[in-house]
């Protein structure tokens, strides 16, 4: 079996939002049976055709980590955490439709992933507040994904899309919104499944072909793009 | 002042209370979650509100203001009140939320919870037949029958609580306990879990690999479920099958290995931590009260062993005896009522100030530790149940802190309770808690640093 190229896709929000269900369906193609609390971290992966269709087609693979817990933890937890946000090449927030904290909240889950060189010892100094800056000068792909959909009654339909895609904008990411407990939602060929190929093709773009040339190819670049110290734990 | 002057002071207060409930609620507890069913914010903010009005109404009582039968009138009502809370509305909330959440029952909720409801009010009255807490000649439906059954779990709880706390406080104040952590410990642990994490994700390219080529050679994969599903996965043959539930039971076994090397990586981090703030001011100040405090907590275990061993129940309460042995041995004369009622006063002010807010720090604590988006409005209406059942029976216990002119109220209106049967049982589950939490510390500080220190 021939070893293919990999990134790294960081799966953040609050819990039970429904971030292993999202996992599970994405890489296995099925829906989660039997949810039950994520501790710590939990890691899945999918098989990912980049530029599918055309002569330059590749495969990848893309590493789904699911991290587990509440934006509002100890921070032992916290510093806990930051050993998974090493060289990280996307990421996926994840917000429960019907929860409006849950999407709040995920502003605090992008500081914390993204400030994680800044600080050394993992404790957050901002206290959550929303940095405009941050993320006009952040490298790595963004994508929100709304679940519960189907929990969200016709009627109120259209006021929560409408909040859900000020927060995309303000990630700068595209959105999509579904339930994960239905298939039909990232059938193949909707619009749904084109954003998601989309987001990853672009996670791979960003890793493998947007590099420096005087960099070797094929070898892994270990340096945060904004600097920061070397973190030399990860096996490749 | 007119008795309706009065009851409008009172209302007052009660509403203030509520005011401090509701923000506690949503400033602390429901911090990170959205609260979706307002009535349990409303439950909880008014459990909280008149159990802190029967502790005003103590303090009325020591300091004399308002008279004496309007205060009376006020305890009544409020313990009225609160039982009702307590025995009625909390449990019948908590049983509709509980079965809420189970999706089989949601079309007859109402039922249900009613059934549930019943189901807690037999168990409830049960509870009083093996203790001797009432005197024969009660009706069965009085305040005396309620309230003494609420002591009984109240009083318990206390005892617990208070074993643990008193256990529990040095150990983590004093840094003598403290098992030293290096950065080393905690990076040599950080990149094991990375390694399990590695080996997960190679076993699941490798699944995720057989599963695409199953699927473009057409295969399908049935995972075993059931008895069934088992013989039919033996008859037929699939070896693409075969391969991944052999595989996935070796992540299984990974999963399991990496959350136990977060759990403990963190508590290397809470360590760190601790050892850190132990080196500043504030943590040597609390490292110097640790020490105090173990030395109260040992000579409270021996007091307790004391009461059971000898069977006595302090007679007087700790300020007449601290004033007369003022008098009489060092010779100080001072006027007696006069002090003796503003020491009372304190002297209950601080144990209810301590209490309240202690309790409220551990219940916080225990929120945080296991609620869930799903489960959070049962955890919450569970709390303010305990919450409600710890202040009255904090009523019951503070009589013996007061001097025998202001226990007149309470006995009056709890009624003919054996009060001492209380007081025996408090110092019994103390006793119990605090040793059993002794001998827990002890097995967990001893297991943990055989793990991962560097030798």
């Amino acid at each position: 079996m021939a070893s293919l190229d990999r990134v790294k896709v960081l799966v953040l929000g609050d819990s039970g939002v429904g971030k292993s269900s999202l996992v599970h369906l994405l890489c296995q193609n099925q829906v989660l049976g039997n949810p039950s609390w994520t501790v710590g971290c939990s890691v899945d992966v999918r098989v990912h055709d980049y530029k599918e269709g055309t002569p330059v087609e590749k495969t990848y693979y893309i590493e789904l980590w699911d991290v587990g817990g509440s934006v509002g933890s100890a921070s032992s937890v916290k510093s806990t955490r930051a050993v998974f946000y090493n060289s990280i090449n996307g990421i996926i927030l994840v917000h429960d439709l019907t929860n409006k904290k849950s999407s709040q909240n995920l502003y605090r889950w992008s500081s914390e992933a993204l400030n994680k060189d800044l600080v050394p010892t993992g404790v957050l100094v901002t206290n959550g507040d929303y940095d405009q800056e941050q993320f006009a000068e952040n490298q790595i792909p963004l994508l929100v994904i709304g679940t519960k959909l189907d929990q969200i009654h016709e009627t109120k339909r259209h006021e929560v899309l409408t909040r859900t895609a000020f927060l995309a904008e303000d990630f700068n990411a595209e959105e999509i919104n579904l339930d994960c407990t239905n298939p039909r939602y990232l059938a193949a060929g909707s619009s749904n499944a084109v954003k998601l190929s989309r987001f990853f093709d672009k996670v791979i773009e960003k890793r493998y072909f947007l590099r420096d040339s005087n960099q070797t190819p094929g070898f892994p670049d270990r340096k945060r793009f904004w600097g920061g110290t070397l973190k030399g734990l990860h096996y490749d | 002042l007119t008795s309706l002057a009065h009851k409008r002071i009172i209302i007052k207060i009660t509403i203030l209370f509520f005011g401090f409930g509701w923000l506690f609620f949503m400033r602390q507890l429901f911090k990170d979650y959205e609260v979706r069913q307002y009535v349990v914010q409303v439950i909880f903010s008014v459990t909280f509100a008149f159990s802190c009005t029967m502790f005003e109404l103590i303090i009325f009582e020591i300091l004399g203001v308002l008279n004496s039968s309007s205060r009376y009138f006020h305890w009544k009502l409020n313990l009225c009140v609160i039982l009702l809370i307590l025995v009625f509305l909390v449990p019948f909330y908590i049983g509709y939320f509980i079965v809420s959440n189970i999706r089989l029952l949601h079309k007859q909720r109402l039922l249900f919870s009613c059934l549930l409801w019943l189901t807690f009010m037999y168990f409830f009255w049960k509870l009083g037949d093996p203790f001797p807490i009432l005197s024969p000649k009660h009706g069965i439906l009085s305040i005396e029958q309620l309230i003494s059954r609420v002591g009984v779990i109240g009083v318990t709880l206390m005892a617990l609580l208070s074993g643990f706390g008193a256990v529990n406080c040095p150990y983590t104040y004093m840094s003598y306990f403290l098992r030293n952590v290096t950065d080393v410990d905690i990076l040599a642990l950080e990149r094991r879990l990375l390694q399990t994490m590695d080996m997960i994700i190679s076993k699941k390219k490798r699944m995720a690999m057989t599963r695409r080529t199953m699927f473009q050679k057409g295969e399908v994969h049935n995972k075993p479920s059931g008895f069934w599903g088992m013989i039919k996965s033996i008859t037929t043959s699939a070896p693409g099958s075969e391969n991944l539930t052999l595989i996935q039971q070796e992540v299984d076994a990974l999963e399991e290995l990496s959350r136990q090397l977060f759990l403990e990586t963190a508590d290397l981090h809470a360590t760190k931590e601790r050892i850190e703030y132990s080196k500043t001011f504030k943590g040597k100040y609390f490292n110097f009260l640790g020490y105090f405090f173990s030395i109260y907590c040992v000579w409270k275990i021996f007091m307790a062993t004391i009461n059971i061993v000898f069977d006595r129940v302090g007679k007087t309460d700790p300020v007449t005896r601290g004033i007369e042995i003022t008098v009489n041995y060092l010779g100080i004369q001072f006027d007696v009522k006069f002090w003796s009622q503003h020491i009372s006063f304190i002297l209950v002010g601080i144990i209810i100030v301590t209490s309240i807010r202690g309790l409220l720090i551990t219940l916080t604590k225990f929120f945080y530790a296991i609620s869930s988006s799903k489960s959070s409005n049962v955890i919450v209406l569970l709390l303010a149940q305990i919450m409600g059942m710890y202040f009255v029976s904090s009523v019951l216990l503070i009589r013996m802190s007061m001097p025998l002119e202001y226990r007149t109220i309470i006995t009056e209106v709890l009624g003919e309770l054996q009060f001492n049967f209380y007081h025996r049982w408090f110092d019994v589950i103390f006793l119990v808690s605090a040793l059993s939490s002794i001998l827990f510390l002890y097995l967990a500080h001893k297991q943990a640093p055989e793990k991962h220190m560097t030798p």
